[in-house]
């Protein structure tokens, strides 16, 4: 007890908004233009106090709609600002065709996306159905376990997204309800070590530079669209290297070493769960109730969903019997949720490629405990047992 | 969840149930203690019922589902006891369901212990405690916000957290934001709460 204490001397209780906002406030971005939307309402809401009582230096932009406030970055960003913004669901979803501006125009904007159920019905509760249907929109895409994780994610996207090689938008995603309004411990990073990590922003153009003018978001014709998203496209797969980079370099920092998965007890698991965010905890908790009986289980937790890793997850994957993805959205395609065919795809063609079932979980806040987590890995084991998947795809606590 | 000391909180919006879940979280954490504190949402209006959860343990909590098997169950609001609302939605379930064995109740009512027993329906080898919280809120307070007495009731009754703690706690981190009015109402009403449970 006594160690504990002294261990936790230092650690701090806030909620995962709460924690978004002081890491933006310590990040002290030049633009956060904003709509509040549950269940991210109190990023921009503390955000907001943080700038009303000068604690900042940024320009923070009341917009009428997410459609105004995505393009409000986009403006801010060409004109070589760092740009922070936040929002969920339906927010994210009017955001739409701007994230692609965005991207496309290679503003390293970062937004705290609080994940949430989309309409209809209306649900303001937790699935990851707004950043899902994002993430063939060319931004990155961070998922979160816990509130310490998605504050110090924060850091590293502003890095990531900067980073000269990458130049791509970067959403830090973590689970609404769950983690947004959930008090957990935290160590938090100093001012100093925030602003000796993200350093000072020096866009590669600004608008407002007249001494260098230059044309952005200009119309490009069929012999020059394809090349600029050919090299988007490759500037966005080279991320993953950033990401590990960017992660280690965090980790001498802070003592919070991050890389692209997150494994655990992977090494000699016969089944395996593959999950994103929150659910991930839940599930390491079924690991270890089943460890104790001798079963042999993991978890992988993609921690970065885009770029895909996908080399890196058919080798975390590789050798294992069995393995059922978890998702928190459904693609509404017939076959699973979007990790599912992205870790199918990963896995096909692979020596040893691991037996690959599908189930829908946790949809508009539909709890999620370890009894779920249980059951999911032993119906796994069945079909590892009868070496062949009764049914590939499904949904799990209807 | 073994390892960990799970509380669930009863209650209706605006009586400050999802606070007196933070303000448990807080001070478990000031002692020492990993923690989790949050709220099951529901419709946003007052008087809606509202569910809030604690986890305290002593080592990191990896789990984030809700709080199914309380040991601890704080019910602020009594009308809450015996409904069952229409469907079988999750946020309507009872309030002693899946209480653990020995689970502690502790209830806001004026009523004697027997009869809310009885009303719970929970089986002997429950622990049922009460506190006149609302009185002791309009007391203090002067308004029905009967969280801060459940906090000092919690602390005698099971000792979770340390009571001068949770004083500490509150006037350290809320003393400022409330005034020294206010802040000192609410330490009365703990340390009522705190003398006038009852089992």
């Amino acid at each position: 007890m006594a160690s504990s204490a002294k261990k936790l001397k230092d650690q701090v209780g806030l909620t995962g908004n709460s924690a978004v906002a002081l890491a933006m406030k310590q990040i002290n971005p030049d633009v956060c233009p904003a709509y509040p939307i549950t269940p991210s309402t109190a990023v921009i809401e503390t955000f907001s106090d943080y700038f009303a009582n000068g604690e900042v230096d940024t320009e923070f932009i009341t917009v009428e709609s997410e459609h105004s406030a995505m393009s409000a970055c986009v403006g801010a960003s060409a004109a070589g600002a760092r740009v922070m913004t936040a929002t969920s669901s339906q927010g994210l979803a009017l955001m739409w065709e701007v994230l692609y501006i965005a991207s496309g125009m290679r503003f390293p904007i970062v937004m705290a996306t609080v994940n949430r159920a989309l309409s209809s019905p209306i649900n303001i509760h937790c699935d990851h159905s707004d950043s899902m249907g994002a993430r063939d929109s060319g931004w990155i895409q961070i998922y979160s376990e816990t509130v310490q994780e998605a504050y110090d994610n924060m850091f590293q996207a502003i890095r990531i997204a900067e980073d000269k090689r990458v130049l791509t938008p970067a959403m830090v995603c973590m689970d609404g309800f769950i983690t947004s309004h959930a008090i957990e411990n935290l160590t938090l990073a100093t001012d100093a070590e925030v602003k000796g990590f993200v350093g000072d922003y020096t866009p590669e153009h600004s608008l407002l530079d007249t001494d260098n003018p230059v044309t952005m978001g200009a119309m490009t014709m069929p012999d020059s669209y394809m090349n600029f998203k050919f090299e988007q496209s490759n500037a966005i797969a080279g991320a993953k290297e950033v990401v590990v980079e960017i992660g280690k370099e965090y980790g001498k920092l802070t003592g919070r070493e991050y890389g692209l998965l997150d494994c655990y007890n992977l090494e000699d698991a016969d089944v395996a769960i593959v999950v994103l965010s929150s659910a991930a905890g839940t599930t390491k908790a079924a690991v270890d109730e089943l460890r104790k009986e001798g079963k042999k289980v993991g978890v992988l937790r993609p921690r970065l969903y885009r770029p895909f890793p996908h080399q890196e997850i058919a080798e975390a994957l590789k050798g294992i019997g069995a393995v059922c993805v978890l998702d928190r959205a459904d693609s509404m395609s017939g076959f699973g949720g979007p990790l599912f065919t992205d870790i199918r795809s990963a896995l096909y063609g692979i020596e040893n490629a691991p037996l690959v079932m599908g189930r829908i979980f946790g949809l508009g806040g539909r709890d999620f405990n370890v009894a779920n987590a249980k059951e999911v890995f032993e119906e796994t084991f069945k079909a590892l047992e009868a070496g062949k998947i009764e049914k590939t795809t499904g949904y799990i606590t209807i | 969840m073994e390892g960990y000391t799970e509380v669930r909180w009863h209650g209706r919006a605006q009586q400050g149930v999802v606070t007196a879940a933070k303000l448990l979280g807080e001070t478990a954490l000031f002692e020492g203690k990993f923690v989790q504190a949050f709220p099951e949402f529901g419709p946003e209006r007052m008087g809606a019922p509202v569910k809030a959860f604690n986890r305290i343990s002593d080592d990191p909590i990896k789990i984030h589902c809700q709080v199914t098997n309380p040991r601890i169950v704080l019910i602020v609001d009594p009308t809450l006891i015996g409904i069952t609302l229409a469907g079988g939605m999750e946020t309507s379930s009872g309030v002693s369901d899946g209480a653990t064995d020995g689970a502690v109740f502790i209830v806001n009512t004026s009523d004697p212990v027997a009869e809310v027993r009885k009303a719970l329906d929970v089986s002997d080898d429950k622990k049922v405690y009460t506190v006149d919280a609302s009185t002791i809120a309009m007391d203090t307070l002067g308004r029905h916000i009967p969280n801060t007495p459940m906090l000092g009731a919690l602390a005698k009754v099971t000792g979770i957290v340390d009571f001068e703690s949770l004083l500490k706690n509150f006037k350290d981190n809320y003393g400022k934001k409330f005034g020294e009015k206010v802040t000192a109402a609410n330490v009365s009403a703990m340390e009522r709460g705190f003398k006038e449970v009852g089992e």
